[in-house]
């Protein structure tokens, strides 16, 4: 209570405790989102740029960890909005074992456009519903939105989604 | 077909070309680099939204040009 009080007061030696206890958590957060490790580093260091210059918001005996993920998820968003477009695929990233390596890389180099290429809000939640497998209700919690505006919001990218996939020839199955 | 038999054909899909993030650490520590960003993009002094200076300056406008109000102004303060 005292350290957060010391930060909402402005104390940067309070601030850098903080950082230090929370920056592999937003690390963690930001990089599940955005998918690459550099940029997660600078999005967890704008992440941590933005609650400094908003501390005198913060409620010192509010949750300093919901607040700080909170942000780090808009700035995560605002780089989904605005960051670079091009796509980069890291040649390591495991995929299914196929007879055909060629027809397998195709399809992944397919879905991962068909990702990039959903409007940011929809990557948000669905990168996060789907590949991540984290709950609507901490997903609601993070972007600031409600539990059901999740899920419409999964339901339009899945569309999406499949729409895409379906143009390119990639079936959606369930097994 | 229900929204959720839908999310679970993308989730198989998926899982089978996107793999979800492991936990990791940053591979640096980012307090230096938090340091530079605070010397270099210093916070301003004055930390006021721009709406607020709209509506302060509509304020301002409205008393310079409408007078009369000031007194009614004092009245309700």
């Amino acid at each position: 209570m005292e350290l957060l009080e010391s930060f909402a007061a402005g104390d940067l030696e309070a601030f850098e405790v903080l950082f230090r206890q929370h920056q592999k958590e937003v690390y963690a957060w930001t990089l599940r989102i955005v998918r690459d490790t550099g940029i997660a580093e600078d999005l967890t260091v704008e992440t941590f740029w933005r609650i400094y210059k908003h501390r005198a918001r913060f409620k010192p005996d509010g949750n300093f960890r919901a607040w700080a993920r909170r942000i780090a998820t808009n700035a995560a968003l605002d780089h989904l909005r605005h960051g670079r477009q091009e796509i980069t695929l890291p040649e390591n990233l495991p995929c299914a074992a196929s007879p055909d390596g060629a027809v397998s890389r195709e399809t992944r180099d397919s879905i991962h456009r068909a990702f990039h290429e959903l409007p940011a809000k929809y990557r948000l939640v669905a990168t996060l519903a789907l590949v991540e497998e984290e709950s609507y209700n901490n997903i609601a919690a993070a972007a600031g939105i409600s539990e059901s505006l999740v899920k419409v919001r999964v339901f339009r990218a899945v569309r999406m989604l499949r729409k895409k996939l379906n143009s390119l020839r990639i079936e959606v199955h369930a097994k | 077909m229900n929204n959720q038999e839908i999310d679970k054909e993308m989730k198989e899909l998926l899982k089978q070309y996107v793999a979800p993030m492991q936990d990791t650490e940053p591979r640096r520590d980012l307090w230096p680099q938090m340091l530079r960003k605070l010397e270099e993009q210093p916070l301003p002094i004055h930390n006021v939204p721009w709406f607020d200076w709209a509506l302060a300056s509509l304020a301002g406008a409205a008393l310079l040009f409408f007078p009369g109000i000031i007194p009614a102004l004092f009245y309700h303060l």
